[in-house]
């Protein structure tokens, strides 16, 4: 069932609008997919892609221009592994939370940035990849079994004794912790970019010009912390399994 | 959809987003205080407890949104429509 946001809101002409539920369905054998969604996801890793070619094609000693660029995102992204995991450890999994967070990051920005609005599909819209909650379900389970696989590297089938940490009456907790983990991330961020794409959509069917803006700009912001958040707390479940 | 249905989920989904936005509000409001208090105490630490308090802000964001996300859900994807 889908509805539109311009049909709760009826306005002449808009620039903006949201469609919740609404998708454009592609068959590839035998499944529905959101075609939606693939179209923008593509056009990210073709970003991404782009850019890290830019940055290594040619490296020199001394970084200039791109390859200066993409060492500060490689450092920033090595910081935020290193702080959760430690010297120790961080080096196996820079690669893993460090795509995450580039990966969230375009797709945040990309549905807040690219006018997307102005291209039209038969049914859907293209937007941020990240407001379907299958993307960031997808997402979340991988760093399930992220944080599965550091711990039983680790420690082996050893692993599973924290679940009687401290005490085993905790037992049913610390299981039920293994399915909330996936769903409060997957959630957080979906909740996040779809919320604020319908904040747009609202306030540009009320008002078209100029408010909406800040709001814009919130949404920039926004994508950026939720990028940060999700690969800090993937981060931080990985460090937990391997304590 | 049926009229009654359509109404409850309409109420649903206000109170769900408005009762979830209570906690986190006072939540949000201590640490933001505290936050500005930590900042003149020691404003050299300033970008430090800027990150950490957005971290944290975000988070308890999440609450709020888990509201939205069901009132969201009452909306446009009502189970019980049919």
């Amino acid at each position: 069932m889908g509805q539109h946001i311009s049909d709760i809101y009826s306005s002449s002409i808009l620039m903006a609008e949201a469609e919740v539920g609404k998708h454009f369905y592609w068959d590839i054998a035998g499944f529905l997919v959101h075609g939606q969604v693939l179209l923008v996801i593509w056009f990210v890793i073709i970003i991404l892609l782009s850019i890290s070619f830019l940055g290594t094609s040619n490296i020199q000693q001394i970084p200039t221009g791109w390859q200066n660029f993409m060492e500060c995102v490689l450092e920033f992204v090595t910081d935020i592994a290193k702080n959760q995991l430690g010297e120790s450890f961080y080096k196996e999994y820079v690669a893993f939370i460090g795509t995450l967070f580039l990966f969230i990051f375009g797709c945040n920005w990309a549905g807040a940035i690219v006018p997307w609005k102005l291209i039209h599909l038969p049914e859907g819209e293209l937007a941020a990849p990240t407001n379907d909650i299958n993307t960031t379900v997808a997402l979340a389970l991988l760093t399930s079994f992220a944080y599965f696989y550091a711990g039983l590297s680790k420690k082996g089938l050893g692993y599973f004794k924290h679940y009687l940490e401290p005490i085993p009456l905790l037992l049913p907790l610390k299981i039920l912790e293994d399915f909330t983990k996936p769903l409060s991330l997957s959630f957080r961020l979906f909740g996040n970019v779809l919320a604020d794409e319908i904040t747009v959509a609202v306030l540009t069917a009320l008002v078209p010009l100029i408010i909406p803006l800040p709001i814009m700009l919130l949404g920039v912001f926004a994508g950026s912390v939720q990028a940060l958040i999700f690969s800090t707390l993937a981060a931080a479940y990985i460090a937990e399994a391997l304590e | 959809m049926d009229s009654i249905v359509s109404a409850a989920s309409v109420i649903a989904a206000g109170l769900a987003i408005g009762l979830a936005a209570i906690g986190p509000g006072i939540g949000q409001g201590n640490a933001a205080g505290q936050a500005v208090e930590g900042i003149a105490r020691q404003p050299e630490a300033e970008n430090k407890i800027r990150g950490v308090l957005l971290l944290s802000l975000a988070f308890m964001e999440a609450l709020t949104i888990y509201g939205l996300v069901v009132a969201l859900v009452l909306l446009f994807a009502n189970p019980f429509s049919s």
